[in-house]
Formats: C-alpha cells, structure tokens, sequence
C-alpha cells in the first residue's frame, strides 16, 4: 500500500521542512519526501494550495471512558481527533472509573485497542482514586505503556505526598502533569475573581489559587529534578514563574489551551456556561501574557483540554454547570486563527507547540515528517474559514467556546499510520 | 405598539440594570409616574394586561416582592398565578428550563422568577419566548427593587442627575447593591458604597463607584443613604463583625445622621433588622421613605409588567 501527497506546503521543523514538496508514504511510515518525486502509488493526494504537517499531538484529552460514555467514548473522541487534525491523544486519568491501577489501565487499553481512531496514551494518575493520599503504582506504569502521570482536576494537596510522588516519577522516567489549583484558595469559584465575579455576583477563582500552587510544583520539581509539566496555564503570573524556572535550568514544561489565548473574562459575562472551565478565562491582560509567553516559548505546548459534557450538565444554571469545554475539532482552526493570523507565531512555530514539542515532553515517537518514522500527517487548509456549529462536530458533546464563531483553517484529510482516516466531507468547513 | 413614546421600549425581558441604557431607565421610570395614580384610585385597576397570564415563580422565600410583582400584575387586570418551589415539580428534580417551558406551554406571557442562583433569569429567558422579569437572581441584580429606588428618589428630590447616593451594608452578597450602582450611575448619580473591608467585593470600583470603609465618610455630603439588610445567616465562616459590633461602627442612628445633610432621604429595601443596621428612630423617622419605596414599588413593577408585555407583543406580530 504506497500513497503519495502531491504538491504541498510541507512544514516539519523537526525536519527542516518548509516548501512545496511530495510525501511518499508506505505502509505505516514516511517512505520518502522531495520536490517532483515519480511514484507510483496506490492513492495520490493533491495537496496543491494547502498545508501538509504532522499530525496533531494533544497531550490533554478527556475520553470519559470508561464511566461517563454519554460524554464521550474512545471511539467518538479520537474521531473528533482526527477531524480536527489531531492523531495522537494523551487520555487523562480522572475518568468515572479513574486509570490508578494496573488493572484500570489495562481495561482501558483493551478499549483502546478495540475502538481508538486515533493514537491514544495513556496518562494515569498520581494517587489512589486522585485522592492526594496514596500513590498509585508508578513504577510499573511505564511497561504498560503510560506516558505521563497526573491527578488531573486536582492538585496533589499534601506536599509530602507531591514530593514522593516526583522521587517515584524520576524513577520511573515519566513527567508529572500538574493541574495547578489550590482548592482551599479557588474556593468554590466559577469565574476569574475580580471585576468578572464581582459584577456577576458569582464567587471568584483567584489566580493565587493557580500561580501559587505552580510555584510549589516547580520548587518540589527542581529539588528533585524530577521532570515536570505545568498544565492548562491561564495567567501572566505563572508565566512569570516559569519563565523564572526556565532562566534556572529547571526542567519545566508547560501548556496552554486554545480558550486561554483565544477568550478573555469577558466572555462569560451573558452566563453562558459553554464559556465556563476551571481555570477560569482571565483578562485580557493575561491573554496578552499567553500570547507572548507562546512566542517567547515560555509554554511549551498548546493543548485542547478537551472536556465533554452534555446538555444537562451544562445548558443549566451558570453556577450548577460543569467546568470544561471540548477542543479537538476546534484547536488547529484557533491556533491559526489567533496566534498565527495575529503573527504570534509561524506555522512552523505552530507545529513546534502542537506536535513537536508536546511528543518531546512526552517522550513518543511523533511530531516529526522524518523518513521511517510514523506516517501520522495532516492536510490543511489554511486560510479557509468555517462557522462552528453544534452539528459540524464529531464529538458526542458539543460544548464548545467557540459556537457561532468563524474561525480559520480546516483540516481536509488526515492520514493515520499511513492510512486515510479522515476526509473533509462538511460543505460547510 | 399601542402607546407611543419618542423612546420606544423593544425587550422581551427584563433581566438587569447594567444592560439597559440611560433612555430605557427613563422611560421606566416615566411610565411607573404616570401608573402611580392608578393605586390611588378608588377602583385601583387598568385593564392593560387584561387577558394576559402572570407567573409568580420564586425559588427562593419572599415575601414583599413577591405581593408587590402580584398587585402590580392584578390592577393591570392580569391573571396571577404563584408557584412556590416548595410545592413544585421543582422538588421531583425538575430542571430550571424544563419548567420554565412547561409554564409557556400553559400560553403564560410573563414569568416574573426569583431564583437563588445568580444569573438564573438570563438563562431562563434565553430559552423562553415568553417574557421573564427578574426578581432577584443570587447576588447578582434585583432590577426592580433598584428602579423602585430611583423613582422614589426622583419623587423626593426632583432629579437624579448629581446626588450624592451612599449604599451601605453586605455590597458583595447584595443584588440590589448591584442594580443600584447600575442605575442609579447610568443616570448621573454619584455612588458611595460603604461596608467593612470583608463585605466589600474586589474590583468594584470597576463599577463607577467610591468606595468607603467609614460610615461618617459615606453620610458626608449624602443626598440620600440606602442602608441594606445584614444577611448573617449566609456567614458561614464567622468573618462578618458581629451584630453588635456592626450597629456600633455601621448602624444608621439618629446620632450618626446628626452629621449628614439635614434632609437627608434613608432608604432600605426591607425587610429592616431594627437594631442591627438601622435604629428605629431612624427607621420610623422623618428621613425614611422606606414605606414609600414599597408603595412605589406597585407602579414600577406595573410599568415594567406593561412594557416587556408590549414589547413582546410586537416581536410576535413581527414574526
């Protein structure tokens, strides 16, 4: 089985690749790339006018199975994956049934394996039922294939625990994903804290809430130099301190979603609970600082945070509603729509923050168009724009931020360990 | 639209000050003047409504309000139904929306809904044709009550254009706090809000008022002083001061007024803890106009229940 990929932009920093060009693919793997190439092949692509990179790697997704499959499942979730571009998925631990044993993970590898549309590791949690107490069995994770561990939707309150918890991680060669929140400080808030919830009359999250607990995280981490990856950043100041941490040579990594660069505070104001997840949107100085701190590279990666919910959960009182919102079909479309159309950043940078860098942090086999290695690549259309409507996604759940917006790029075919697994069909996208 | 104004009103809700304009505030208040009268009357009914259903929806006890919105609908010759939460499906788990739609489906034209949740009211009439008035959502407005104030404020001192307004009390859990500052700033008023530093909420200044922590500070130069209900109920973790210790540094006494303007009009929108934020003497004094705010009240509400049900007669027709 050979297809060819005609005529593209290819970008691939990893593989100094900007330029219009062929890609070869054979089998599973990358057989080839260059300008003019005469192949015969079993499938040809024409990619003239559009953008051909590596597929999209979203180091945090949540499948919601196993436990809440009116949410999301395996199979729905990374099929909304590869419509938005996306064909790794790192799966976050704080399912129904959370991935803090042996057994869970194993379960949740046979659905995987069973269902997955889309690449799919695995992230499993740092404590028994992410309950800050007891650590899971971190040393065996790795042979089964975990990536990373994180008891995602909570911090680890107790710093002794946190402290064991990066030793066992350092051991077993896995970076610690950090959702970043003082709950004694966020205090059952549901919007940023300020003028936001002050004239909403809703109670505030803090951004000491976020920033303080980053700090403790990266202290802990360079004491033990213990690898260490602050998720989901929403504010300038742990921005600051981790610029500050990276100056040091600490080995810290971070993330950003596509809301945190996209949306600021004030679009929560109509109490629309699709503009609800925890952190909170902040201000618009903080988007300035996302921003910036993604050009500078102070973070690292950009992630969806993908977080269904359903109707009931969230077309519901503001305050009863549930945090979080989805991202994978909307992700590539608000990285070009906000960053590069903006000029925060290339498309090459772009790749850099959405494929490399988070399979760097990782530490998986992707990101990169090299020869021999996995053929996961994307077709895009960049400059085409779309509306996002409810009936577009692929998602179970249609939660998003960004309905009724027009957004920029679409993803028109999306090869999968060098098969197509996805076509733009959508007249409307 | 029947009657004609130069400024016409052209919502289907009521919801909140903050997103109304100055213009809107006005004819609010131009058409509860002229229902004013109505109460007066020996027969106290107009027939503006007739033919129309009202619901009184309050997830939340009330008790003044509720009356208030219920006379108010019934001298416009309304139907008024009142659904406690308490002896509604909302028990057996019903949602918010789910009975907002069932009571449209009953062909109800306004749901006027006091909910516990902020925001609520927005959510409801996002979903509904019918028009929803919000009569209190959490902390976040209490539209009317704040409208009911201004008018009352308007009757006594004749404008509102440059008054001196201090607001004293719980401002961070306090919905009329809100829709006051809304209001009473959109139509030129300047706003002094007063309360110790645990009650004042982050970045209200925002809002386009002053903020004072002294109640000496907030009665200078007061043109009028809306002195809200201390909610001690809600303080959970014991941070408020105590009652007493409230009284002594906050409380409106009539020792305290000795220092304001002479006139000064005292506002509170019930109901009144004698002795915790007020002194009776005060309360019952020559400065109060808290009875009057509650007759006023019934004309306000009246111009409201008139105008968003207007409104929405002409979105119909249009449609």
């Amino acid at each position: 089985m050979k297809l060819i990929i005609k005529n593209g932009h290819v970008i691939s920093p990893a593989d100094n690749l900007n330029d219009v060009c062929d890609i070869v693919v054979q089998d599973n793997k990358i057989l080839k790339i260059g300008k003019n190439l005469k192949e015969i092949a079993d499938n040809t692509i024409d990619a003239k006018d559009k953008i051909v990179m590596p597929g999209i790697v979203d180091m945090h997704v949540h499948l919601r199975e196993p436990g809440r499959e009116d949410k999301e499942t395996v199979s729905s979730g990374t099929l909304a994956a590869i419509a938005g571009g996306v064909t790794t998925v790192v799966s976050m631990p704080n399912t129904l049934i959370p991935i803090d044993s042996i057994g869970n993970i194993k379960l949740l590898k046979g659905i995987i394996e069973k269902k997955a549309q889309a690449n799919v590791f695995i992230c499993a949690a740092i404590t028994k039922e992410r309950a800050g107490r007891e650590l899971t069995d971190i040393m065996k994770f790795k042979k089964e294939g975990v990536v990373a561990i994180s008891d995602d939707g909570a911090s680890v309150d107790n710093t002794e625990v946190m402290l064991k918890a990066l030793k066992k991680a350092k051991d077993a060669k896995l970076v610690v994903i950090c959702h970043s929140e003082d709950k004694f400080l966020s205090a059952s808030g549901v919007v940023n804290l300020g003028f936001t919830s002050t004239k909403m009359g809703l109670r505030g999250i803090s951004k000491e809430s976020e920033y303080k607990r980053v700090k403790r995280d990266i202290d802990l981490a360079e004491k033990i130099g213990a690898a260490l990856h602050i998720a989901h950043v929403s504010c300038l100041e742990s921005v600051e301190i981790i610029a500050k941490a990276k100056k040091k040579g600490i080995a810290v990594t971070a993330d950003t979603a596509p809301h945190y660069f996209a949306l600021s505070e004030e679009a929560v104001w109509g109490y629309d609970p699709n503009s609800k997840m925890n952190p909170p949107l902040r201000t618009k100085n903080d988007v300035l600082a996302i921003k910036e701190a993604l050009r500078q590279g102070v973070i690292d990666a950009i992630a969806s945070d993908h977080a269904p919910h359903t109707e009931n959960e969230k077309e519901i009182e503001f305050e009863r509603a549930e945090f979080g919102v989805i991202g994978l079909e909307t992700e590539l479309s608000c990285a070009i729509t906000y960053l590069v159309d903006e000029k925060i950043l290339d498309m090459g940078e772009l790749v850099k923050k959405m494929a490399i860098n988070p399979a760097k942090i990782l530490g998986i086999n992707r990101g990169t168009l090299g020869v021999g290695r996995p053929a996961d690549i994307i077709v895009v259309s960049k400059d085409k724009e779309w509306v996002a409507k409810k009936d577009i996604f692929h998602s179970r759940s249609k939660n998003s931020a960004f309905l009724g917006k027009t957004l920029k790029g679409v993803v028109e075919c999306t090869i999968l360990g060098g098969k197509i697994a996805y076509v733009n069909t959508n007249s409307h996208k | 639209m029947r009657k004609s104004n130069n400024i016409n009103w052209t919502k289907k809700d009521l919801l909140d000050l903050e997103n109304l304009s100055k213009e809107e505030i006005e004819l609010i208040l131009q058409t509860a003047a002229s229902f004013k009268e109505v109460s007066t009357r020996e027969i106290k009914k107009v027939p503006a409504l007739r033919g129309k259903t009202v619901v009184n929806l309050f997830y939340e006890p009330s008790t003044r309000t509720r009356i208030s919105f219920e006379v108010a609908a019934k001298r416009l010759s309304a139907d008024v139904i009142n659904i406690s939460t308490e002896t509604s499906s909302v028990r057996k788990g019903e949602t918010l929306i789910d009975t907002g739609k069932n009571i449209e489906a009953l062909r109800v034209d306004i749901i006027i809904m006091r909910h516990n949740y902020s925001g609520a009211a927005v959510t409801l009439a996002r979903q509904l044709k019918a028009s929803v008035v919000n009569a209190g959502d959490g902390w976040h407005e209490h539209p009317t009550q704040a409208l009911l104030d201004m008018f009352t404020l308007r009757e006594k001192l004749g404008r509102l254009e440059g008054l001196n307004v201090s607001i004293v009390g719980d401002i961070a859990h306090s919905r009329v706090a809100r829709s006051n500052i809304w209001g009473l700033t959109k139509l030129g008023a300047r706003v002094t809000v007063c309360a110790p530093k645990i009650l004042i909420p982050p970045a209200i200044e925002q809002m386009g008022v002053r903020v004072s922590h002294n109640i000496e500070e907030a009665l200078a130069g007061a043109d009028a002083i809306n002195v809200l209900r201390m909610q001690f109920e809600r303080d959970k973790e014991k941070a408020f001061p105590s009652q007493l210790e409230y009284f002594k540094s906050f409380g409106i006494t009539k020792e305290r007024l000795k220092s304001a303007k002479k006139n000064i009009i005292v506002m509170h929108p019930g109901p009144i803890n004698r002795g915790i934020e007020i002194s009776s003497d005060v309360a019952d004094g020559g400065n109060s106009v808290i009875l009057e705010q509650v007759t006023n009240g019934i004309a306000v509400r009246m111009a409201v229940l008139f105008l968003v049900a207007q409104a929405n007669d002409y979105i119909k027709t249009k449609k």
